[in-house]
């Protein structure tokens, strides 16, 4: 079937989007010694490593950063035709009463993140959770999740997808587009 | 496409070596989460698991209630002394009763060769009412598809591979489940095997299965990557297959004597339970050289996989 596609951000639109995301981050976290960044698996690790990579950058600092797979806590366990094939996780710090950013590219229906908050109790009790999402699609939630940092809404509907394209190396972004059948 | 050929793990001889793969991927995945802070995950939920052990177990049968409980299974129990089987019931009969109360999953362990084989085409008779899978946990002298897996396991976080490895099995390989679970695993991924052990305790025509057999245990130990050291299995055998255990642990016990006698330092496996001083000496068994409690970590592991795998397919 064919589809349409709409360039959502690229180039400097995108640049200043990302570089806006963090300094939100910035003007929140403070110094960063008890803030965390840890990206859901699969698609949010990558933004998450390059949040991470600019923020060190702007502050100077070493941040905490993580990966954090959902695979073992969906809610669609047993409902598809094939095995949920889990990604590798990595959080080699204490999420114990840290200031956690869990970090994804799109909020759409917030299963996700649903999965992704159980996922990381697993690791102690954060102080405080928080969530940063690069596109949140308006109107397709099946649970009530919302973004803390949010670098751009759209109205969407269930029958569209947006998608990252990332460099060759998967560490620049390159941009982001919305397909509808 | 990830998904198992089989519905059932009854053994590795009926799997192939992309099955082979996604047990051992996924076991990596659980082998992380088994070292979290909370070490439980909520996949199975809603989902029950019985273990039937008609034989005796410590081992399997705690490692597989560990990966179900850590999986968030509801776990039931059932082993053959203290239950109806005592009184004459059919092994048929007491699996459909267990069925019956909605089981969807039966990790089973039995004396007879061939029983969980048996237990998954009685299954097939009645498709509307039983999808459960069946687990082998060791029926008799055939199979132990965990065990194999899990041996590999440890084989592949070792060496990062298992292709082109020479890997020994010593031992009672006559009697031994866990060497033809082995033997079947190791060769689907490419890794060349050699047995070793008294001529009485080699099964006839076993190199078809494609393994070489050597009876010289300083030749075998001196060629191999790794040694799988298996039990003198005293219960199966119903008559004397060798002199005295003392003669075997002459000939065919591993010591630090053996080892130092080698060019080269070798890895050494064990199932468990060990004979110490037998197949097996201490000092070895606990020397650096040994990964056999990392076999028993992955035990866990690797059961969690098959059992999230077989599971995770919608009925």
């Amino acid at each position: 079937m064919q589809q349409e596609a709409k360039t959502l951000l690229e180039g400097k639109g995108l640049e200043l989007v990302l570089h806006r995301l963090c300094l939100e981050l910035v003007e929140n976290c403070g110094d960063f010694s008890n803030t965390a960044i840890i990206g859901l698996q699969p698609r949010g690790s990558l933004l998450s490593a390059n949040l991470h990579k600019r923020l060190e950058k702007i502050t100077g600092k070493s941040i905490k950063h993580g990966i954090l797979d959902i695979t073992f806590f969906r809610d669609d366990f047993r409902r598809g035709e094939e095995i949920l094939k889990p990604n590798t996780t990595k959080i080699d710090f204490l999420v114990e009463n840290a200031h956690v950013i869990l970090i994804d590219d799109v909020l759409f229906t917030g299963r996700s993140v649903r999965a992704g908050l159980d996922a990381l109790l697993a690791f102690g009790r954060p102080q405080k959770v928080e969530l940063l999402t690069l596109i949140d699609r308006k109107n397709t939630r099946h649970i009530p999740v919302e973004s803390n940092y949010i670098g751009l809404t759209v109205d969407t509907h269930a029958g569209q997808k947006v998608q990252l394209t990332w460099n060759e190396d998967l560490n620049e972004l390159e941009k982001v587009t919305l397909f509808t059948k | 496409m990830s998904r198992l050929s089989t519905e059932h793990l009854l053994g590795i001889k009926y799997i192939s070596e992309e099955d082979i793969h996604i047990l051992l991927e996924t076991a990596a995945n659980f082998k992380e989460v088994i070292n979290r802070p909370i070490k439980k995950v909520p996949s199975l939920r809603d989902v029950t698991v019985a273990n039937i052990f008609f034989e005796n177990s410590t081992r399997t049968r705690l490692s597989f209630e560990l990966a179900e409980k850590r999986l968030s299974a509801d776990v039931v129990n059932f082993s053959a002394s203290g239950s109806s089987v005592a009184k004459g019931e059919t092994l048929t009969d007491t699996v459909n009763n267990i069925l019956a109360m909605k089981v969807d999953m039966v990790v089973m362990r039995h004396s007879n060769p061939g029983a969980c084989v048996f237990l998954a085409n009685e299954l097939k008779k009645y498709p509307k009412s039983s999808h459960a899978r069946i687990v082998n946990a060791g029926d008799g002298t055939h199979e132990h598809p965990t065990q194999a897996l899990l041996d590999a396991f440890s084989i592949k976080n070792h060496f990062g591979k298992i292709e082109g490895l020479k890997v020994l099995i010593v031992g009672d390989i006559m009697h031994s489940r866990v060497a033809l679970s082995n033997i079947y695993c190791l060769k689907k991924l490419g890794a060349q095997v050699k047995l070793c052990g008294p001529a009485t305790l080699i099964p006839k025509h076993i190199e078809t299965l494609g393994v070489e057999v050597e009876h010289d245990l300083h030749k075998a130990l001196q060629w191999c990557d790794v040694a799988n050291v298996l039990r003198i299995q005293l219960e199966r055998q119903d008559i004397k297959y060798f002199p005295s255990l003392r003669e075997y642990a002459m000939k065919f016990g591993i010591n630090k004597k053996v080892l130092s006698k080698l060019d080269k330092e070798i890895l050494i496996m064990h199932p468990g339970p060990i004979n110490r001083g037998v197949e097996l000496d201490g000092d070895v068994a606990d020397s650096k050289h040994s990964i056999i409690l990392d076999q028993v970590e992955n035990g866990v592991a690797v059961r969690m996989a098959v059992l999230y795998s077989l599971a995770s397919i919608k009925e």
